[in-house]
């Protein structure tokens, strides 16, 4: 019947538990992103979001894990036509058009965005371990190699934080 | 038709996609004093919301925007 429970009685509210830690509000005029994908359709994207950012004048905190990592290998960008698997069937078309429409590519984009704002770039020690790269052995545009725990204490107070 | 602004730099962006035409505002504002008006023509239709955006968030001032033809020139002052 509707309106009765099947157990009888009344749902039990889940009592959801409140933090105890110091969880300090965002307030840094900072965008955080975690660039996993190695994709040139979400490196766009992600490098559009980032010079969009800079050009607002917020501080831009990049960190590069897994795929995102990869595309940052010397030279790598040159030759990186890879899309998201999930669109394989637009890539010819999503290349002509980025070709025929002059668009500039994701790393002059974000060399862009480092000559008008704060731009920081950090590769993921994680990744830089599973693949043997070294931080010269990724192009010039990205300053360090981190660990997780110094980008969540960058994205900590961020104003907003993606995951592309 | 637009007022006659004394203006101290151009910013050509047309047939720049976005977020190029607020990249190369962003640029061209830094070498601006106080006071100094710079105009940018761009035919990206979003920059008409960006640049009011861009403005808005830096604290400088968007004199006008003159549409004509599918062109959009902005006339901005430095803060």
């Amino acid at each position: 019947m509707y309106g009765e429970f099947p157990l009888g009685g009344q749902p039990q509210e889940e009592v959801l538990p409140v933090p105890t830690g110091s969880v300090k509000p965002a307030t840094a005029n900072r965008l955080a992103i975690v660039l996993f994908s190695g994709t040139i359709d979400k490196l766009m994207s992600a490098s559009i979001m980032a010079t969009g950012a800079a050009a607002m004048g917020m501080d831009v905190e990049i960190f590069l894990t897994n795929w995102g990592a990869l595309a940052f290998r010397k030279g790598d960008y040159t030759t990186n036509k890879r899309v998201s698997a999930d669109y394989a069937d637009f890539q010819s078309y999503l290349l002509e058009q980025m070709a025929a429409k002059k668009v500039t590519s994701w790393m002059e984009n974000l060399e862009g965005a480092k000559e008008i704002g704060n731009v920081h770039i950090a590769a993921c020690s994680h990744t830089m371990t599973l693949f043997d790269l070294q931080l010269a052995d990724l192009e010039p545009i990205v300053d360090e190699v981190t660990g997780v725990a110094a980008f969540i204490e960058r994205a900590h107070d961020s104003a907003m934080t993606l995951y592309i | 038709m637009a007022t006659t602004y004394q203006v101290d730099k151009l910013v050509d962006a047309k047939g720049q996609s976005c977020p190029m035409p607020v990249v190369m505002l962003a640029k061209a504002f830094k070498d601006l004093t106080p006071g100094q008006i710079l105009a940018i023509s761009a035919t990206d239709p979003g920059s008409k919301p960006d640049v009011r955006a861009w403005a808005d968030k830096t604290g400088n001032t968007l004199l006008e925007m003159v549409e004509e033809q599918g062109v959009f020139t902005f006339y901005l002052q430095k803060a």
